[in-house]
């Protein structure tokens, strides 16, 4: 049988802006489980609150109501009150997040980037650069860049970095915030092959896609999302 | 709400040691001024914790209490560090010195307050070798070259005088100073504050790689929530003198709930 690996429950976000007097409500009593090797294509029209509900189960945001249960390898976890050192942990070990937007540190090499997380998981510097500069070459990083800083790269190329980081190391679970956005052809190839060797080996995921036709292969289920209020939040503020 | 609860949204489940720095209820006044009002910290090893509040928050004056430069009027401090984990506010002064000088390091914005700018920069790092006993010329050499090596100071100049060496450069002597005895806790007030911003990069990286590295466990103080973003795993929000609200940072940056980190986030550049 399956694992559950997550379920969600009455889940419910909104947003106070305190300087606007004002709540503005996300989404309203999500509900859905994901099992190991699922992958679930989350839909709806934009502002609906897609990207919302993969951070608020990440816990970048904090929701407002409902259960995120996560059955990690240690037990069974609320992620919505779990302690922040829980969360980090996870985040460290079980659970991964790719987004469109480049997480990097000014002045590191993109292979440096690349190969941080298995470093931090104890793999051999070297090793792990050697595997970072597989990863750069699956994702079509040209060899002359994985010295430089991405932080000076294109849109594209900064997105192929993002996604060896966040795919080097195998998660129990990963939220795909529209990974192919700003991609060319063959990168978004690349992804669905990755993505197809993780679902194969028992990742849960669940994400939202600019192209779904790239992964059209590899949805279990989709979920819609629906409008629950006409209010919109402003744009995120970058820091 | 109570303090803890302000501290932590439920108890770790996971993560079951002890934190390594634990602090409660610490209370100071300067007169009629209230620098910091029932304020708590949890720190778990190999964590990042940032502190950030505008100017008179409190967070300097919490970070000095981590020192152990400063005392509070009440409150409580352990290190999880020997088997005897005594309020260390409580310690005598000379013992409180011994304890921050072999598991405390701290780099300051101003190297002047942390460096003998006209000693050589190995002596300045060897200072705090000799204050933990060690005596062979040698081994003095050794380690502070290591440390200074680890900090990523370009060793050809390990015998110029900070005063002769460039902003950055004077960073990594007090970093230098501050891990040569691999410190339990290490604390940076506004470490690149003044540097110019391609400075900046280059000290923070070398941070978090000696963080990563070594996996140390440190409290940033900053007013810049850039750094703190780029080096913290938590954070905390000072206001007053009192903590409005903490999390990951991630999480307080992009979903902050308390009204003044709204404003404090929304009036970043």
């Amino acid at each position: 049988m399956t694992e559950a690996v997550l379920n969600v429950s009455g889940l419910t976000k909104s947003f106070q802006m305190h300087h606007l007097d004002n709540t503005l409500h996300a989404f309203r009593d999500v509900n859905f489980s994901l099992k190991q090797g699922e992958f679930v294509l989350l839909k709806g029209p934009n502002g609906v609150g897609k990207s919302t509900l993969l951070r608020t189960i990440y816990r970048t945001y904090l929701p407002v109501d409902g259960q995120v249960m996560f059955h990690s390898a240690r037990g069974d976890i609320d992620l919505a009150n779990a302690a922040d050192i829980d969360v980090a942990l996870l985040r460290a070990e079980e659970i991964g997040f790719v987004t469109q937007f480049l997480v990097a540190r000014p002045r590191v090499a993109a292979e440096e980037i690349v190969a941080e997380p298995l470093r931090l998981a104890g793999v051999a510097p070297e090793d792990a650069l050697d595997q970072a500069r597989h990863w750069l070459n699956v994702f079509g990083v040209k060899e002359k860049l994985w010295k430089a800083y991405p932080t000076t790269f294109s849109g594209g190329e900064q997105q192929k970095v993002n996604l060896a980081r966040a795919l080097i190391l195998p998660r129990r679970l990963l939220l795909l915030d529209e990974p192919t956005a700003s991609l060319d052809a063959g990168a978004r190839a690349a992804l669905t092959q990755r993505l197809d060797e993780l679902k194969k080996e028992g990742v849960a995921m669940i994400g939202v896609f600019h192209h779904p036709g790239d992964v059209a292969d590899l949805v279990d289920r989709t979920i819609e999302l629906t409008i629950v209020s006409e209010e919109r939040r402003p744009a995120d503020v970058a820091v | 709400m109570s303090v803890d609860m302000k501290l932590e949204r439920s108890a770790p489940q996971f993560i079951t040691h002890e934190p390594l720095l634990h602090m409660t209820n610490i209370s100071k006044r300067y007169g009629d001024v209230v620098a910091l009002d029932h304020v708590g910290a949890k720190v778990y090893p190999g964590e990042v914790l940032g502190i950030v509040g505008e100017s008179g928050s409190g967070k300097s004056t919490l970070l000095r209490m981590m020192n152990l430069q400063e005392l509070p009027d009440q409150g409580t401090y352990h290190l999880d560090i020997e088997t005897e984990k005594p309020n260390l506010f409580d310690m005598d002064r000379y013992a409180r010195l011994q304890l921050r000088s072999r598991h405390i390091g701290i780099v300051y914005q101003n190297p002047h307050q942390g460096l003998l700018m006209k000693h050589t920069s190995s002596g300045n790092v060897a200072e705090r070798l000799l204050i933990a006993g060690e005596r062979s010329f040698a081994n003095l050499r050794a380690k502070a070259s290591d440390a200074l090596d680890a900090s990523e100071f370009p060793l050809e100049r390990m015998d110029a005088p900070p005063i002769e060496l460039s902003g950055g450069m004077q960073q990594r002597v007090q970093l230098a100073k501050a891990i040569a005895l691999e410190p339990a806790l290490l604390l940076l007030d506004e470490p690149t504050t003044g540097l110019d911003v391609s400075v900046q990069a280059l000290v923070l990286d070398t941070l978090k790689r000696l963080q990563q590295d070594r996996k140390i466990t440190m409290v940033i103080v900053s007013h810049d929530l850039g750094v703190i973003r780029t080096m913290a795993d938590r954070v905390m929000v000072m206001r007053r003198g009192q903590v409005v609200e903490q999390g990951l940072v991630d999480q307080v940056f992009q979903d902050p709930q308390h009204a003044y980190t709204q404003q404090l986030v929304h009036a970043k550049l």
